[in-house]
């Protein structure tokens, strides 16, 4: 049997010092979805925020639902300027896991997104899920995420392709 | 002493020769995930289903978007081989930014916590709904089988977002699973559903 894989990872990076954004680019059409995998800490934690195509127009929204150990709660945010995908680690040292599933992101639909949050900081933190909307019809060939608190050294983003 | 020229020459009769390099054994695949079928919707009917699936993987996933022709949030119901007898059920966690909530349900005739994964016609145009669902050890003869679902929808003034839990109270391989709308609504051609199988 041949390598079929439907599953390709397109990119890779490991930050070798803090920064504030890390981006993909000239990202190719020629898979079904996108999966974006990130393990991250910022020690503060500031939030992640995804914008597409580098629109910074008011052309995303959110609904979230987020459990802290405590509660449940739920949001919905509209005409924003990016995507929040989550609170990174306020911890020094403890890691979070963050998806990104993006559908059909060469089609010909709005953008669709749906992600989930692992943060946990022993003691305090949270899990959550969201699905986010791009009111863009544009194939997607770049995704930045956005950390203002700056990602911390070794915090690592891979994206996949799904055929 | 050096090798300098090999042979098959001598090779008995009756014994069997390769021409390949992989003399009879199977290749190593690295591939962990591979796509199986891909179905779009029509327009015309509210019903997608996946048939004959092979129980060479350990789990599938079907990865969607999707809308339908009428209504403004509809659900879709999960059936496995057919099976329209009340041997299923569900746990969900949700929440459309106002309340989140949870639920459930027993002995139900389908896994129906697809609830809010897509958009009617009632929305602005070419806004879809998205949906993951795993069925895990589907080619088991001795368990009953478990789902997850996640789900969303967002259209910049209404959202809802779900995971969820199914069960089939039923030990057989899973070889079907379809997908049908709550509300009776068909499925748009805007709406694709891509069945994945996975191994390790």
């Amino acid at each position: 049997m041949p390598d079929t894989s439907t599953e390709v990872a397109i990119a890779t990076t490991t930050l070798g010092s803090a920064a504030a954004n890390i981006e993909f680019t000239s990202i190719g059409s020629g898979y079904t979805d996108l999966r974006l995998v990130l393990v991250s800490s910022d020690a503060v934690g500031g939030l992640i925020t995804m914008q597409l195509n580098s629109d910074t127009a008011s052309n995303y929204s959110r609904t979230v639902l987020n459990g802290t150990g405590t509660a449940a709660s739920t949001a919905n945010q509209t005409n924003r300027t990016s995507i929040t995908i989550g609170p990174n680690n306020a911890v020094s040292g403890l890691w979070s896991l963050y998806t990104v599933d993006i559908f059909s992101y060469a089609g010909s639909t709005n953008k669709t997104v749906l992600s989930t949050n692992s943060v946990d900081q022993n003691g305090s933190g949270q899990v959550g899920v969201l699905v986010g909307l791009w009111r863009n019809t544009a194939a997607i060939t770049s995704i930045k995420l956005t950390d203002g608190s700056n990602f911390a050294t070794g915090t690592t983003a891979t994206l996949y392709g799904i055929l | 002493m050096a090798v300098t020229k090999v042979s098959n020459s001598g090779i008995k009769t009756g014994v069997l020769k390769y021409d390949s390099m992989l003399a009879g054994n199977a290749a190593y695949d690295p591939a962990a995930t591979w796509l199986i079928q891909r179905i779009n919707g029509t327009g015309s009917s509210s019903t997608i289903t996946f048939s004959s699936i092979p129980s060479t993987y350990t789990s599938l996933q079907i990865r969607g978007i999707v809308r339908t022709d009428s209504g403004t949030g509809i659900g879709a119901s999960v059936r496995l081989n057919g099976d329209t007898g009340a041997n299923y059920a569900s746990h969900q966690l949700y929440g459309d930014g106002t309340t989140a909530a949870v639920g459930g349900a027993a002995s139900a005739t389908s896994i129906t916590n697809g609830g809010g994964l897509g958009f009617g016609s009632t929305t602005a145009a070419n806004i879809v709904g998205a949906f993951i669902l795993d069925i895990h050890d589907y080619a088991s003869t001795t368990r009953n089988k478990t789902t997850r679902v996640f789900t969303g929808r967002d259209d910049n003034s209404t959202g809802f977002i779900r995971v969820g839990s199914g069960l089939w109270m039923n030990t057989a391989a899973v070889t079907s699973i379809s997908l049908v709308t709550s509300n009776g609504s068909n499925f748009t051609t805007q709406t694709t559903f891509a069945l994945y199988g996975m191994k390790g």
